[in-house]
């Protein structure tokens, strides 16, 4: 028993394990619109082209969610450059682009080996990451925390109807920037957990097991940071034993519960539709017990 | 019981609309509707219809001309919360998490404050505008679970929530059995009858004389525009069509065998046709005599 509390006795691990569990949360929370819109590779492109970023501020020694912003932006760009100049299809674009760039972030770290380590970068490592780090992670979740708590219905009507949100005076145009705004930075603070190429896990999973779960946006989200969280905290958790393995162990949790949601939801789960379809044709068979 | 501050009139004035690409999708534009009205907005796909409503919503701002509703600039209008929009059924994901009393809900937003907590007369006008719309007992359903009909109403139900006064239909009847259909005529007209604006885009041909007391005729112009038995004539919609239209016409020889010389004509967007029977030759020229009055 003392055994399974010692981690709470490092003022490290308290550190990590609170900032882990907040950006699973808020990452959680933008999972829900992201999974409904279909954009979830968006949030997969953006992770990897920030890595060159990192890299940078790293070598110079500034913050890395400076660097991180500004090849996230280079690379959007760059995006939309190539798709205003060619026909090129959306998906050959973003697949173009996030690898370049992923590239040239592993090109960069094997330039300077001492000052960035690249584990650190794809992997993730919460258990390591400064005092300063940690802060800027707490402050970026904090506020797109506080963000969304204000504005999460009007983004709701916003991607589900657009036209009849723009008729009842709502911006739509500044919320999606602020969408975006909101989810690169959190996909930045999250690089720290889970690492650039498992950033995509925290803000697909969740929404999309508490889709299978949910028939209303609002308890949606709830599910969602709630799966976020608690897999968030436990990944941390239990990462201490098992020395540096956050990332996947947070990202294999979540893939736990979406599997037992999966199977298991009461309404959309695949027992649940076995059963429906059963009882359907049992009625057809035998219509005078199943009748209302 | 809603005291109606906006006399709702919708001024389109002579607009340009023309995209970043170039494309000039409608070109000196101008239509004029008042209170009470139901308006069918015909024309082609392509014809410039969702540009219209985009600039009636504000979503463009015409290069040229104006519109005006009650008087109002297009943004002043919206945050009065005085315009409504019914989406296409096909512009709508059926999948999103939200139940139907969700999506009427939404129509009260612009009656909320920014933390769109909804208070007792919001939760008593949705459920009002359920009762009207019969949709109450399916106001717990996600709305991927309803039938066409039935989330063609939830839509009606929302803007009947919203207090819209001027309301833009897109496609109301698609997907829709004849029932509903009549249903919700009966509905807009008891909207109208409430003196509240509808413009309706339709490819139902054959129902807009039932329903629709005005007509604007529209391809990348106003080609007509008026009180539906002036503009809705086999002349002016072969102009609005062009030959996209299919036009059947059964000569007087084919119908009968005495002399009547009366000739039927079918005309049809691929959804409910437009039949004219031709006037009897005997009776005076307009056989609608109480429209006559009015013309």
């Amino acid at each position: 028993m003392e055994d399974l509390l010692l981690p709470f006795q490092y003022d490290y691990m308290n550190k990590a394990i609170f900032a882990a569990t907040f950006i699973g949360a808020v990452c959680a929370m933008l999972s829900s619109y992201l999974m409904l819109k279909g954009w979830s590779l968006i949030g997969d492109a953006l992770s990897h082209s920030i890595v060159p970023g990192v890299a940078a501020a790293y070598m110079i020694g500034a913050p890395y969610v400076l660097g991180a912003f500004f090849s996230g932006l280079l690379a959007s760009a760059a995006m939309g450059f190539i798709k205003a100049k060619s026909n090129l299809r959306e998906d050959a674009i973003i697949g173009l682009i996030f690898t370049s760039f992923f590239a040239l972030g592993l090109f960069m770290v094997s330039l300077s080996p001492t000052s960035v380590n690249v584990k650190n970068i794809v992997l993730g490592n919460i258990l390591g990451v400064s005092d300063e780090d940690i802060f800027q992670m707490v402050l970026i979740a904090g506020i797109s925390f506080v963000v969304l708590i204000f504005t999460w219905k009007d983004i709701m009507v916003t991607f589900f109807d657009e036209n009849h949100a723009r008729t009842i005076g709502i911006n739509t145009k500044f919320l999606t920037i602020l969408f975006f705004t909101l989810l690169s930075a959190c996909t930045i603070a999250a690089l720290q957990t889970v690492g650039a190429l498992l950033v995509i896990g925290l803000i697909v999973t969740p929404g999309a097991t508490a889709y299978l779960l949910c028939d209303r946006f609002g308890q949606l989200m709830i599910v969602s940071t709630i799966i976020g969280s608690v897999t968030s905290f436990f990944g941390a958790y239990i990462s201490f034993f098992l020395d540096g393995a956050t990332g996947g162990i947070i990202i294999l949790l979540q893939t736990l519960v979406f599997i037992i949601v999966f199977f298991f939801a009461p309404k959309y789960g695949l027992i649940a539709a076995k059963r429906k379809i059963k009882q359907a044709s049992e009625l057809l068979r035998n219509p005078a017990n199943g009748g209302q | 019981m809603a005291d109606y501050k906006f006399n709702p009139t919708l001024k389109v004035d002579d607009i340009t609309v023309t995209y970043n690409n170039g494309h000039t999708a409608i070109h000196d534009a101008s239509f004029e509707l008042e209170a009470g009205t139901i308006c069918a907005l015909v024309g082609v796909n392509g014809s410039g219809k969702s540009t219209l409503f985009k600039s009636i919503m504000g979503f463009i701002k015409p290069i040229k001309g104006a519109v005006t509703l009650s008087g109002m600039a297009v943004n002043a209008a919206l945050k009065l919360n005085i315009v409504s929009y019914v989406p296409q059924a096909e512009d709508v994901d059926w999948n999103f998490p939200v139940l139907v009393e969700d999506v009427v809900m939404m129509g009260r937003y612009g009656h909320m404050n920014f933390l769109r907590i909804p208070n007792k007369k919001d939760k008593a006008m949705v459920a009002e505008a359920l009762e009207k719309v019969g949709m109450t007992e399916f106001s717990q359903r996600q709305i991927g679970e309803l039938s066409g009909g039935q989330k063609k109403r939830v839509f009606l139900a929302r803007s009947i929530a919203q207090e819209g006064q001027i309301i833009l239909l897109d496609e109301p009847f698609t997907g829709v059995d004849v029932k509903t259909e009549l249903a919700i005529m009966e509905l807009l007209k008891e909207m109208r009858d409430e003196g509240r604006l509808m413009l309706v885009a339709t490819h139902n041909l054959g129902s807009i004389p039932d329903f629709c007391d005005h007509t604007v005729l529209l391809n990348r112009t106003v080609l007509a525009a008026g009180a539906t038995a002036d503009v809705f004539t086999p002349k002016n919609l072969e102009k609005t069509f062009g030959g996209v239209l299919r036009h059947f016409t059964l000569g007087g020889d084919d119908l009968h065998d005495d002399d009547d010389a009366r000739s039927l004509s079918v005309i049809t967007d691929d959804e409910r046709p437009l039949v004219i029977y031709g006037k009897e030759t005997k009776k005076s020229k307009h056989a609608t005599s109480d429209k006559d009055e009015e013309a």
